[in-house]
């Protein structure tokens, strides 16, 4: 069981106050989910280090340290700002510190696509939100119910398949230290195929928390590949918490790359819902200075013949640390269960640190599971035989740190987006 | 080409290479035999510059220069070339870009401009032919689900393309078979040249029957305790190491 914090703590209580003096007087998700979001939050409080889930990631020490006081004020951003942002082969949608910005994202009438702000969704599609992502299961979650901005709602049609990926831009901006809660939702319906890009940035010269929540339907027999890609800089903290569910014979697969971000929480959820689907999670991240990346993986296999795949690799330097905590439920009913688990990692200085934790939890008999995972130094042996072949010490420690990495970077199957991964990362090593 | 003086060599407590003495000049072959653990391995990695051993005492001369205060992509940049006994899988790099890297490092620590992708690529054919290394091979992870012989062919496929003054071939007839050991010589032979020299580490004489030495020379307990030509190695093989091991039991 979690150790949770019993009492609300003065910071959520500050941070509470603050932002509750700030928010605009419209809000965007259901009032019954904001009341008990806000109950939830002063009861348990964000989390901090003795909270079993944030063992590596002390959310509330960074609020109490970086964000003891939040301005929330604001820049807007023009299309200049957003231009470099975006990738040529797709269509490009913008949501700026929240809220989704139509002025900034491209039109383009495609058949069986809907992307609609918040504020102009139906009763009934209103209603769909927060019902995957839950209040009373994390705290940031809630505190993401209670204070998101007008997030960006976008649906694939039945039997639509989208010809180009979608990218969606999230940028912060803020003048003054800020906190923002980003929300999207995502539904793919029966028999349709999205390919999604999801990419974080932050502009400007202030520090942001970043506190960004997605909710994914994938229906049944439908497609999602998603491509995740962090690249916040060094004055950003933020937590991203991906909740998907998975519909029968439906296939949802995310690729997240960390390029950068001083403190960057990944929470990614999946729900294997019904039978025959598949999920499969990807990760590369590479950190320096005294950068913290935390990749929560949780995999939950409800029904028989499902299958999950996931490969994690971290490349830490300097003093910065990474944690890939991957767990998987096979329920009593997941019978012929395939689920895969991998993380390796390379340790690029002594003060660097890498945590990793799978923890399988297998109810039904008749799986196949297993997980693996390997933490450890450049090989000395590979770098001297590229060595003593005239290869310089730091072309060759290059040339296998990107091939450690290159099954990853392939599986980004966006020209533009994997050259953009594929430069920063070259330029990170 | 190479002037070994004195060589002494350590890892952890236990010296190893114990006063080696050793003059190769261009155009020659010299064979290394010697029993297990007489240090030949780490004569070659000694020379290529492996990290792992301290050198005690002695010099190494190659080609006028200090080779020990030399780094080991510096060593290879100045012509040095060792074929390893146990070639190393490294996944995710490819042969080709790690030969074109290699081979452009070198050209950089000359003032040579980059080779042309279709001149390496050009190169790369040619030399393949060499050692009958499947072009596809080529374009494969270094040695990665290689077989024994094709690593080996793979080694002696570098050293085509990195065209080296001296190759060491550490155990190169190791884990070969007859077919694989004959590719293996003639590639070897074909690359020999009045300007370049080899040394062979071998413990069996079999490979020189196929590559000829013009100098064997007798590793026991970390020093060269007999040279001669290449009778010294058929000699060997008709008495066995036992021989030497008693003759040089007492100068321990």
């Amino acid at each position: 069981m979690s150790l949770i914090a019993e009492n609300k703590s003065a910071v959520t209580q500050t941070l509470l106050d603050q932002l509750q003096n700030n928010a605009s007087k419209v809000a965007f998700m259901p009032d019954s989910e904001i009341v008990s979001a806000i109950r939830y939050l002063e009861d348990k409080g964000i989390p901090n280090n003795k909270h079993e889930d944030y063992k590596y990631c002390n959310i509330e020490g960074i609020l109490r340290k970086e964000f003891k006081s939040v301005e929330q004020s604001f820049n807007a951003l023009i299309p200049e700002d957003i231009a470099p942002l975006k990738l040529e082969e797709a269509i490009n949608l913008v949501v700026v510190n929240g809220n989704y910005v139509s002025a900034l994202s491209e039109k383009m009438i495609v058949r069986g696509l809907t992307v609609k702000a918040f504020n102009e969704l139906s009763a009934l599609e209103k209603n769909l939100l927060s019902s995957q992502a839950k209040s009373e299961s994390d705290a940031l979650i809630a505190l993401n119910s209670a204070f998101c901005g007008n997030g960006l709602y976008l649906e694939i049609e039945n039997a639509n398949v989208i010809p180009m990926p979608i990218h969606i831009i999230y940028v912060n901006s803020g003048n003054g230290n800020c906190v923002v809660n980003t929300r999207s939702f995502i539904r793919i319906g029966p028999n349709a195929e999205a390919t999604l890009v999801e990419s974080f940035y932050n502009i400007g010269n202030s520090k942001v928390f970043s506190n960004f929540v997605s909710e994914k339907l994938v229906e049944e027999n439908a497609k999602l590949t998603c491509f995740t890609f962090q690249n916040e800089g060094s004055l950003s903290y933020s937590v991203h918490t991906n909740q998907a569910k998975i519909f029968k014979y439906g296939n949802y697969s995310n690729m997240t790359a960390t390029l950068s971000g001083e403190l960057v929480r990944n929470n990614h959820n999946v729900v294997l819902a019904e039978p025959n689907c598949e999920a499969h999670l990807n990760g590369l991240f590479i950190t320096q200075g005294t950068q913290q990346v935390d990749n929560h993986t949780l995999i939950d296999h409800q029904m028989p013949n499902c299958e999950s795949n996931e490969l994690y690799k971290g490349i830490a330097k300097d003093k910065s640390s990474g944690t890939f905590n991957g767990k998987i439920f096979v329920r009593k009913d997941a019978q012929k269960t395939n689920a895969y688990q991998s993380s390796k990692n390379i340790l690029m200085s002594d003060d660097a640190t890498i945590n990793t934790k799978p923890q399988l939890e297998i109810y039904a008999d008749d799986v196949k599971c297993s997980h693996g995972t390997s933490t450890g130094k450049i090989d000395t042996e590979a770098l001297f035989y590229l060595k003593a072949r005239g290869i310089g010490e730091d072309t060759a420690r290059k040339l296998l740190l990107q091939a450690f990495a290159q099954e990853l970077i392939d599986k980004i199957e966006i020209p533009t987006l994997q050259e953009r991964v594929l430069h920063l990362f070259e330029e990170s090593l | 080409m190479i002037s070994i003086k004195n060589l002494h060599a350590s890892i952890g407590d236990k010296e190893i290479l114990r006063g080696i003495n050793l003059e190769v000049k261009a155009g020659e072959v010299h064979a290394i035999m010697g029993p297990n653990g007489s240090g030949k391995s780490t004569l070659s990695s000694v020379l290529a510059g492996r990290e792992d051993y301290e050198i005690t005492e002695g010099e190494v001369i190659f080609n006028g220069k200090n080779l020990l205060d030399m780094a080991a992509e510096d060593r290879a940049r100045e012509g040095l070339f060792l074929a390893f006994q146990y070639p190393i899988e490294i996944p995710g790099v490819s042969n080709i870009n790690f030969l074109r890297t290699a081979l452009n490092e070198i050209r950089a620590y000359h003032g040579q401009e980059e080779m042309s992708a279709k001149d390496f690529l050009a190169l790369v054919k040619d030399k393949s032919k060499l050692v009958e290394l499947d072009s596809k091979l080529a374009s494969r992870s270094v040695n990665e689900g290689f077989s024994g012989g094709e690593k080996k062919r793979n080694e002696i496929f570098q050293m085509a393309m990195l065209n080296p003054k001296l190759a060491i071939l550490d155990e190169t007839d190791s884990g070969l078979d007859i077919d694989a050991l004959r590719i293996v010589a003639s590639g070897v032979n074909k690359l020999k040249s009045k300007d370049n020299a080899t040394i062979l580490i071998t413990h069996y004489q079999r490979l020189l029957d196929y590559i000829v030495p013009d100098f064997v020379h007798i590793l026991y307990k970390g020093r060269i305790v007999k040279s001669g030509g290449k009778e010294l190695a058929l000699e060997l093989e008709a008495k066995g190491y036992d021989e030497i091991k008693k003759e040089f039991e007492l100068a321990d």
